[in-house]
């Protein structure tokens, strides 16, 4: 991702779309979309990832969690024919460098959240992904999911400070 | 940024995170978000979910030409600039909405000194921003559904205490609040209903086919 947004390089970018293009596609298809509507956006969404690499904070999100992200918006545009409200992007960092310690923590976190996931009972498990597909509507999604949230919730926290401090 | 006291229930980042709220409501968030470092947190690790979601979802064929055709799209795309930070009132989602910031919004007067200016309305909920002026009251009111106000500028008070700029208040069905703007400086809120309020005087209650609350 680094090598995406800092050089502009293709074949970095070719990597990343042989693993996300088929699970955004994936996605996409158990979000409603048909086979045709989920190719071309998941060619937009990839599209986009390519364009928004300088936004891409490895700190703040895996590059699953900011792929899901862009897919999630690609896909309420598409259905609702409109540009949804987004939260402004903070006017400052990433950081040209971020501490690689808060970079490898976000990561640990990230698979320990994918582990936890993974050991749910199934039909938790379904429910989970069904309310990320945007099946579920709000009053039916149970708020407490009984993820370890805590800790990756933190070390967002940790890191929205830092920029904040590090421009102040 | 870092003192506002009245942040977003899960539920309801949750229902953001996963896209489903009403667009009333996601032009609410969305402004509280810019103006929450926790509440954008909390957003970003539900959004966290997603990401491992994405990753547990299993693969779908993609067409054999389909990085070509995704390289072919991103060579007509400009680059996405990091936008400009907003300077004002109103965080960038609400700006975009109004069309400016506070001076762009074109208030229509509701009786008493209050002003609105509806800014979206569907069969789902209706956004609007309020004016109250300092020191004065909003009609006491209940709703048949859910109510978001996000303050902007100034501060109101009411049984649950005192909100100010990017503090959120999430009020549910048959609460009767009344909430009154502080003294000193007039109280701008970004508001969200999913149903009609229902006003409990009989002159509001009166006004209120025409005022739209």
């Amino acid at each position: 991702m680094a090598a995406v947004a800092r050089d502009q390089d293709r074949k970095a970018f070719a990597e990343l779309f042989r693993h996300f293009a088929p699970r955004v596609k994936a996605f996409l298809i158990k979000s409603g979309a048909d086979e045709s509507l989920a190719e071309e956006c998941m060619q937009d969404v990839m599209a986009t990832l390519w364009h928004k690499s300088h936004l891409y904070d490895p700190s703040r999100a895996s590059v699953a969690t900011w792929i899901f992200t862009i897919a999630r918006n690609r896909r309420i545009d598409l259905l609702r024919r409109y540009a949804r409200p987004e939260p402004e992007e903070l006017p400052w960092g990433p950081e040209a460098a971020p501490d690689q310690a808060d970079v490898i923590a976000l990561q640990q976190d990230s698979t320990r959240l994918a582990d936890a996931i993974g050991k749910l009972p199934e039909k938790q498990r379904m429910l989970i992904h069904r309310a990320y597909f945007g099946d579920l509507t709000h009053s039916e999604i149970a708020a407490e999911t009984g993820l370890p949230l805590g800790t990756i919730k933190s070390r967002i926290r940790l890191a929205l400070d830092r920029l904040r401090h590090s421009m102040s | 940024m870092t003192d506002i006291q009245h942040n977003l229930p899960d539920d309801i980042l949750m229902g953001y995170a996963t896209g489903v709220l009403p667009r009333a409501f996601d032009l609410v968030v969305a402004s509280h978000v810019s103006l929450s470092d926790e509440s954008r947190a909390r957003l970003e690790s539900l959004e966290a979910i997603g990401g491992a979601v994405l990753e547990d979802v299993g693969t779908a064929d993609i067409a054999h030409d389909s990085l070509k055709q995704t390289l072919a799209k991103i060579g007509g795309m400009a680059p996405i600039r990091r936008p400009v930070p907003t300077s004002g009132v109103f965080p960038t989602p609400l700006q975009d909405a109004v069309g400016g910031d506070e001076a762009a919004v074109r208030w229509r007067s509701v009786g008493r000194g209050v002003k609105q200016c509806v800014l979206h309305s569907d069969e789902d909920g209706t956004a609007r921003l309020l004016l109250i002026p300092a020191g004065r009251a909003m009609p006491a009111h209940s709703h048949l559904g859910t109510e978001m106000t996000l303050v902007l500028k100034g501060a109101f008070r009411d049984a649950d205490g005192v909100f100010t700029r990017g503090d959120i208040e999430v009020a549910d069905a048959e609460i009767n609040h009344q909430p009154i703007a502080e003294p000193g400086e007039d109280c701008i809120c970004l508001v969200a209903t999913d149903a009609k309020l229902k006003f409990q005087g009989l002159l509001p209650r009166l006004a209120q086919p025409f005022v739209g609350i």
